[in-house]
């Protein structure tokens, strides 16, 4: 393996690493603060998606016809913008009737609530937007610079700096914001906190509305970098994403992150090195490998869900 | 009491969409029962409506109705004098091999059709066919090109060419065309058609070239979005041409991310590329690149001239090869139907009666080329070799016969 091809994976492993990330990101932080995970998330990020690829549509549409002129960069930010906002709607939403009425109910019944609701997301967006394939527009051309003889397109670099530009806001916010104080108190005990005055409510709604707002920035990206939408796209995305929060650790925010690039590199690196039909067989055999020594995960300790960075 | 309202409400209002965007189905239910009284020939087709490749299924649905509208608006089909209504009953195949065999059994025992069309793709019609020829039912797959299909089932037939043979075309016209003495394949492992047809193309390729000659040989799994790894592996064998026998909502990704990575070489598809909205969903990337086909929409004569016209004004589009495929098929259906010279009511009898006339079918005038059928009930007929043009059209390239 020379250092060029060797090269040439990293890069394209960094790009598939950074989706993980910020998809495990979500359930993550769910389960830090309500010790559940949030199944629905892998759909989450598809509806984000799909909000995302309405949102550039319409926009494209209205600049076209000369109604409201907009730029393509500009058009991006509005679009990552709004979609962030209707789909933490989204995920608070599924809070409130889905996981909210539950708290008190036994384990089982939280945990298929967000199998059900991941359904009912598919089967609406399948509805609405018809099984057909949809192309995501693209706002901005894609080209490829070769460096050194690394091919690297403006859409990587773009997705690599924005999931890293992303995951360190989120580490200020819950390190130094009042509402992260807040959330991380909750993580500790989330029976004693709202003892103090802290509404259990809120965070948890805060909790669902940043994770899905990533889910959404990780869709919109994933649309520029990988242009074919189909409603059933979350499912599999969303249960590696959920291997990746597991191995990370168990409510670790940095632990979510490294084992989202991890599980990237992995897949790249089998695939490229034996045959890519065992990609799925070996990447995922080697990460039951490793929870079987780290069963905390790669940042997880025994009896405690502090989210942590 | 507050909760449960809230509950009652949220339920309420589920239903309520529901009954909204389900209200176009609601038209075509009402007037079935009224042709109970009617001679009727039924025609049962498990197609994707919905799945991986709903495009095939709507293509399939499409070319049907024309032929459904066709017939019964010159007041049925007349076999041994006596006029029969048609009804084409559309189950969904979801796309799935397991969901094929259900549709297919439903269509065969629950709804009691004479005949089966369908399903298109390899994967469904393989599975499909087994339970056709169970059940003593004739089939004809039109777009499953994959040999196991027909293979020892004499209820079962297609309406295109075989793999074996699509291989060896793509082969011979990428070294003729490009002077290709190295190439690469990426396909996906775990659906019968690529795979079958992607071993057939090496072997076709090696014998001409040699062992070796396909120099990087890449696989993957549906569903898969990123194929990164496997491109950077092929780019790095430095092949003269790459064989993508995929699906037209893979093959988008496979060029684009091909581009992206560098390769700026010739890029060769099969008939799967021409289904669907392949120029909708793949844009310029496409341009340039060839694929071996069924037909070829642009520069047609005649009966297909005909055909794509009269498509066009209803549906808007141009219809694609397996549109012009489940077209032709239909038409050797109904032909056998006719040829049996009289139906006896008893369906055992009836679908073994339209069983022997299809093995009976010879030179049979299609949209697509001549047919006759093999003791296999596979047909003998010509490829074609299209390119994608700069408007994005599939215009003619080169006729390879057999």
């Amino acid at each position: 393996m020379n250092l060029t091809f060797f090269f040439q994976n990293v890069v394209n492993a960094l790009q598939w690493g950074s989706f993980y990330a910020l998809i495990a990101l979500g359930y993550s932080m769910v389960y830090s603060i309500l010790m559940l995970f949030n199944f629905a998330h892998g759909d989450i990020f598809m509806v984000g998606t799909y909000i995302g690829f309405v949102l550039t549509t319409g926009l494209v549409a209205l600049s076209a016809a000369g109604i409201v002129v907009l730029p393509n960069w500009l058009i991006l930010v509005l679009t990552i913008v709004l979609a962030m906002l209707f789909t933490s709607c989204l995920g608070m939403l599924v809070e409130r009737i889905g996981y909210r009425p539950l708290r008190g109910a036994p384990r089982a019944s939280a945990a298929i609530t967000g199998l059900m609701i991941g359904i009912i997301l598919q089967t609406t967006v399948l509805s609405i937007m018809g099984a057909q394939r949809v192309l995501y527009p693209s706002l901005i051309p894609t080209t490829a610079y070769t460096v050194g003889g690394v091919s690297v397109t403006n859409i990587k670099i773009m997705i690599v700096f924005v999931s890293i530009a992303l995951m360190i806001a989120l580490h200020q916010f819950v390190q130094h914001s009042k509402w992260g104080m807040a959330m991380r108190a909750m993580a500790y005990d989330y029976a004693v906190v709202p003892l103090m005055g802290i509404s259990i409510n809120a965070i948890a709604a805060l909790t669902f509305a940043i994770g899905s707002a990533l889910a959404a920035v990780a869709g919109i990206m994933y649309g520029m970098a990988y242009p074919i939408l189909d409603p059933s796209m979350g499912i599999l995305f969303g249960w590696k994403s959920f291997v990746a929060a597991i191995l990370g650790g168990r409510g670790s925010i940095m632990g979510a992150c490294i084992a989202g690039f991890l599980i990237g590199f992995i897949e790249i690196f089998v695939a490229t090195i034996f045959p890519s039909t065992l990609r799925d067989l070996i990447a995922y055999s080697i990460i039951l490998f490793i929870l079987v020594f780290r069963p905390h995960g790669l940042f997880g300790e025994p009896y405690s869900a502090r989210l942590r960075l | 009491m507050k909760k449960s309202l809230v509950g009652l409400m949220s339920l309420t209002v589920v239903f309520l969409l529901a009954m909204v965007l389900s209200g176009c189905g609601e038209k075509e239910q009402a007037d079935a029962p009224k042709k109970a009284v009617e001679n009727v020939i039924k025609i049962g087709f498990p197609i994707p409506l919905t799945g991986d490749i709903p495009d095939v299924g709507e293509s399939s649905k499409n070319a049907a109705e024309m032929i459904l509208k066709q017939v019964n608006e010159a007041g049925g089909l007349e076999v041994g004098g006596v006029k029969y209504k048609l009804q084409f009953i559309y189950d969904d195949n979801e796309s799935k091999a397991e969901s094929a065999v259900a549709a297919t059994t439903k269509l065969i025992t629950v709804d009691e059709v004479l005949a089966i069309i369908g399903p298109q793709a390899s994967k469904q019609a393989v599975p499909a066919g087994g339970v056709a020829d169970n059940y003593k039912t004739p089939m004809i797959s039109p777009w499953s090109t994959n040999p196991n299909a027909t293979l020892n089932r004499p209820y079962v037939f297609r309406g295109c060419f075989l793999d074996p043979f699509q291989g060896p075309v793509a082969a011979n016209f990428v070294t003729d065309e490009f002077g290709a003495t190295k190439a690469a394949v990426l396909y996906d492992i775990a659906s019968d058609y690529p795979k079958g047809l992607a071993e057939y193309f090496k072997k076709a390729f090696e014998e001409l070239h040699g062992p070796g000659s396909v120099v990087a040989f890449e696989t993957f799994t549906t569903k898969d979005v990123d194929f990164s790894a496997q491109l950077t592996n092929i780019i790095r064998a430095n092949p003269d041409v790459l064989f993508v026998p995929q699906y037209y909502n893979e093959v988008p990704l496979i060029v684009k991310q091909a581009g992206a990575l560098g390769w700026d070489k010739p890029i060769m598809g099969s008939d799967s590329w021409g289904s669907g909205d392949l120029m909708g969903l793949c844009g310029d990337d496409c341009k340039g690149h060839f694929f071996s086909t069924h037909y070829a929409a642009a520069g047609a004569t005649g009966a297909t001239k005909d055909f794509i016209e009269g498509y066009q004004a209803v549906y808007g589009k141009t219809p694609d090869d397996v549109a012009a495929l489940t077209w032709d098929s239909v038409n050797i259906m109904l032909q056998a139907i006719k040829d049996t010279g009289g139906l006896t009511g008893n369906l055992a009898n009836d679908r073994e009666a339209v069983k022997n006339a299809l093995g009976a079918v010879t030179n049979f005038d299609g949209i697509t080329g001549e047919m006759t059928f093999t003791p296999d009930g596979d047909p003998i007929k010509c490829a074609v070799v299209v390119k994608i043009d700069d408007e994005g059209q599939f215009s003619f390239y080169e006729s390879v016969c057999p």
